[in-house]
């Protein structure tokens, strides 16, 4: 029984919340590696793309909200995702052929690529402050738990609840659908084997008649998708606020790094990696020592690794480590440089 | 030519000396310029408004009239500060000083020239704790309360409820830390037991970490020391969501609708406090202001009004415009037993103190003062019950 408490603590404090946020760091990374795949360069505007694609979702939620139009008890916004991601897509489109592409034209060096992508990022933080200003916005409806704490204490027994968002569910069902559906794009279909061959040798792919334009092309346009429906999940599960999109860009660049740059799977992988040293090492133990130990008995401190102050610094350290001794990441990639 | 202008010189210097024999002045040491500027202009009008209204009554010590002398505190420079408090008290002979605005200021001062002169100096609006302790001769009083008042208020009500530990987060500035280490010593002092202590940063989306490391250590309430549109909203909403806590006490910052309009009953029961009275006064004062180019009831302009009344009062009930003997009367003219004295009837104050009787003076910001010679406050305790704060009473 106090085992059983012990795991229910953990995972209701730890696993529960850790696997959603991981779930919604892998996609962000997921397209911050297929754009340095293709385009090669770290593309500093995506957190901003996810404002931007969410901000879009959260305008039609209001719309179709205010049409009646619901489907209790899943929340609005998934049905005004792909609204969102149109509108995104529009907007990296119109970014590339804008501004990406002149610089290609030059060939110009990666660190430049980057340089332009943080002036995309402050057009992008500036236009959403325009559009829907800067305070937050809450738009998650439908039913709030799959099971509330406390309904798990009555229906278990334990002294110990597990609490499960339904948006944390909602996230890890869509999570694991686009990853599935990207794996099933970049493996199985013409476009996608292409992509691959453009990312592992450019020159190569340009002698067997790849059109490079066309790669770059359908490059933006999944990456503006995952961006809208990492977004959208994350602000979904916690809240809209433009200001954190420029915070988790952190993370999510050391989730990207930690798992390989360029690799598809890497950015999962790290994106997790990422998401459970967060929670992990700014966990207070003490309750959970307290159950696995003799009873009667706490230890007198929190038993907490980092204050959660630090959690930032979390992923700074990942990415400083990883940089240090696997520059290629978990699952060999490129390197920066 | 030389001899004439000399004599002019003499004869103003003695015809202000005469002038001054049956008048007295107060000084309006306030932050005129700086951080507190518009803070300050209503402010000092609500506190000669007090001086003129005594002056005007023919009444004080015998038909003296009292005019305010201004001096500019600043608010974060110590130094002028002091050299304009020291201007007031020798080159203008104040009998007593309403002041300063800041805490910075008013410590300075305070040091500096309140106690090596020896004048009584009552301070509006500074609110920083460690004036509590400070060694101030009997010369020093404030209107407002210190900051570490709440924290006491709200150990009381956590004692009443039966509330024995408690987890603390705070916002992660000044006013946070500030308060935060005021509840914890005041819960500990009563014996309350505060598991952890964790600050949190506004502007995140997600604060379930934070949760999560309260959680672990316990307790029966979390005190959320934050701000109700930011961090502490969240904090709320991830304690709410893990079901680490499911009651909260909250301090003034966090005591808004916006809170009960997003969480509505999940609150219940839970505890707030903030600012707040059911005194008339503070009404008192937006009524006797009616006609002026000021509100009465502006942040600190009844306190800065009552600081002004309290200097005189206690020299009409002195009888004397010695700050080392009306010193002593501070605190009596402004507590019990006595007459209730409400802003606009100082004239009926200064007649009973001269025919010797007693006066509780009120005021416009329902001063109570304690030891060691500051307000006491008023806090307003409220219960969230049917997802709306109910007023429970006042402190």
């Amino acid at each position: 029984m106090e085992i059983l408490n012990a795991l229910a603590l953990l995972a209701n404090f730890v696993v529960v919340p850790a696997t959603a946020y991981g779930a919604q760091l892998a996609l962000g990374a997921l397209g911050v590696t297929l754009i340095f795949g293709i385009l090669r360069f770290a593309n500093f505007s995506h957190g901003e793309l996810m404002s931007f694609g969410t901000m879009a979702v959260i305008l039609f939620t209001w719309v179709l909200q205010g049409q009646g139009v619901i489907i209790h008890p899943l929340p609005t916004a998934l049905l005004a995702l792909p609204v969102g991601i149109l509108v995104a897509i529009v907007l990296s489109l119109t970014t590339d052929r804008l501004v990406f592409r002149f610089y290609r034209r030059k060939r110009a060096n990666p660190i430049i690529f980057a340089i332009v992508s943080v002036g995309v990022m402050f057009v992008y933080a500036g236009l959403v402050r325009i559009v829907i200003g800067p305070d937050d916005q809450s738009f998650a409806d439908g039913a709030r738990f799959i099971i509330t704490a406390r309904e798990f204490k009555e229906l278990s027994g334990l002294a110990e609840g597990i609490a499960i968002k339904q948006t944390q569910v909602v996230t890890i069902a869509v999570a694991v659908a686009v990853v599935a559906a990207m794996f099933w794009f970049l493996q199985k279909t013409r476009s996608g084997k292409a992509m691959r061959a453009y990312s592992d040798n450019e020159d190569l792919a340009l002698l067997s008649g790849i059109d490079p334009d066309r790669v770059v092309m359908i490059a933006w346009i999944i990456t503006a998708a995952l961006a809208t429906i990492a977004g959208t999940l994350y602000s979904l599960d916690k809240i809209y606020k433009p200001f954190i999109f420029l915070q988790i860009l952190l993370p999510i660049f050391a989730a990207t790094i930690v798992g390989g740059i360029g690799q598809p799977v890497g950015a999962i992988l790290g994106g997790f990696v990422v998401a459970y040293s967060e929670v992990m090492l700014t966990y207070a133990y003490k309750k959970f020592l307290a159950y696995l130990g003799p009873s009667g008995w706490a230890p007198d401190s929190l038993v907490q690794l980092l204050s959660t102050d630090y959690k930032f610094a979390v992923s700074f350290i990942i990415l400083v480590v990883v940089l240090l001794v696997r520059p290629t990441g978990i699952i060999r990639g490129k390197v920066i440089g | 030519m030389l001899k004439k202008i000399l004599f002019t010189f003499v004869c103003a210097a003695i015809s202000t000396t005469v002038f001054a024999a049956d008048e007295v002045k107060i000084g309006m040491l306030q932050g005129f310029t700086g951080p507190t500027e518009s803070l300050v202009a209503p402010m000092a009008l609500g506190g000669e408004m007090a001086i003129k209204e005594v002056s005007d009554s023919g009444l004080f010590l015998g038909g003296k009239k009292v005019v305010p002398v201004r001096g500019d505190s600043t608010c974060i420079d110590a130094a002028a500060a002091t050299a304009a408090a020291e201007r007031l008290v020798t080159s203008e002979g104040v009998a007593g000083i309403n002041g300063a605005t800041c805490s910075g200021a008013t410590t300075a001062v305070l040091n500096n020239v309140v106690r090596p002169n020896g004048i009584v100096m009552i301070s509006p609006s500074a609110t920083s704790p460690a004036l509590t302790a400070i060694e101030d001769d009997g010369f020093f009083f404030r209107t407002s309360p210190s900051d570490s008042r709440q924290g006491q208020i709200i150990a009381k009500i956590l004692e009443r409820e039966g509330i024995k530990s408690a987890a603390l987060t705070y916002t992660n500035n000044d006013y946070g830390k500030g308060l935060a280490d005021s509840i914890q010593a005041a819960f500990e002092a009563r014996g309350g037991k505060i598991t952890a202590v964790a600050a949190h940063e506004d502007g995140k989306a997600d604060y379930s970490a934070e949760v999560g490391s309260l959680a672990a250590a316990g307790g029966e309430v979390m005190i959320v020391a934050g701000y109700v549109d930011q961090g502490g909203a969240g904090m709320i909403q991830a304690s709410l969501d893990s079901g680490a806590f499911d009651r909260f006490v909250l301090p003034d910052g966090m005591v808004g609708e916006s809170l009960t309009n997003r969480f509505g009953d999940a609150l219940n029961n839970s505890i707030g406090t903030n600012p707040g009275t059911d005194s008339p006064g503070a009404a008192m004062m937006a009524k006797i202001t009616a006609d002026k180019d000021f509100a009465g009831d502006d942040p600190f302009v009844p306190e800065c009004y009552d600081a002004s009344a309290l200097l005189l009062l206690a020299m009409q009930s002195a009888g004397s415009t010695d700050s080392a003997v009306y010193k002593d009367h501070v605190m009596k003219v402004a507590n019990a037993p006595g007459e209730k004295i409400f802003p606009g009837e100082l004239a009926k104050a200064l007649e009973i103190l001269a025919g010797g009787g007693d006066i509780d003076y009120v005021g416009g910001s329902a001063v109570e003062l304690i030891e060691p010679g500051e307000s006491a406050g008023n806090f307003r305790e409220t219960k969230i019950d049917g997802g709306e704060f109910k007023t429970m009473q006042y402190h």
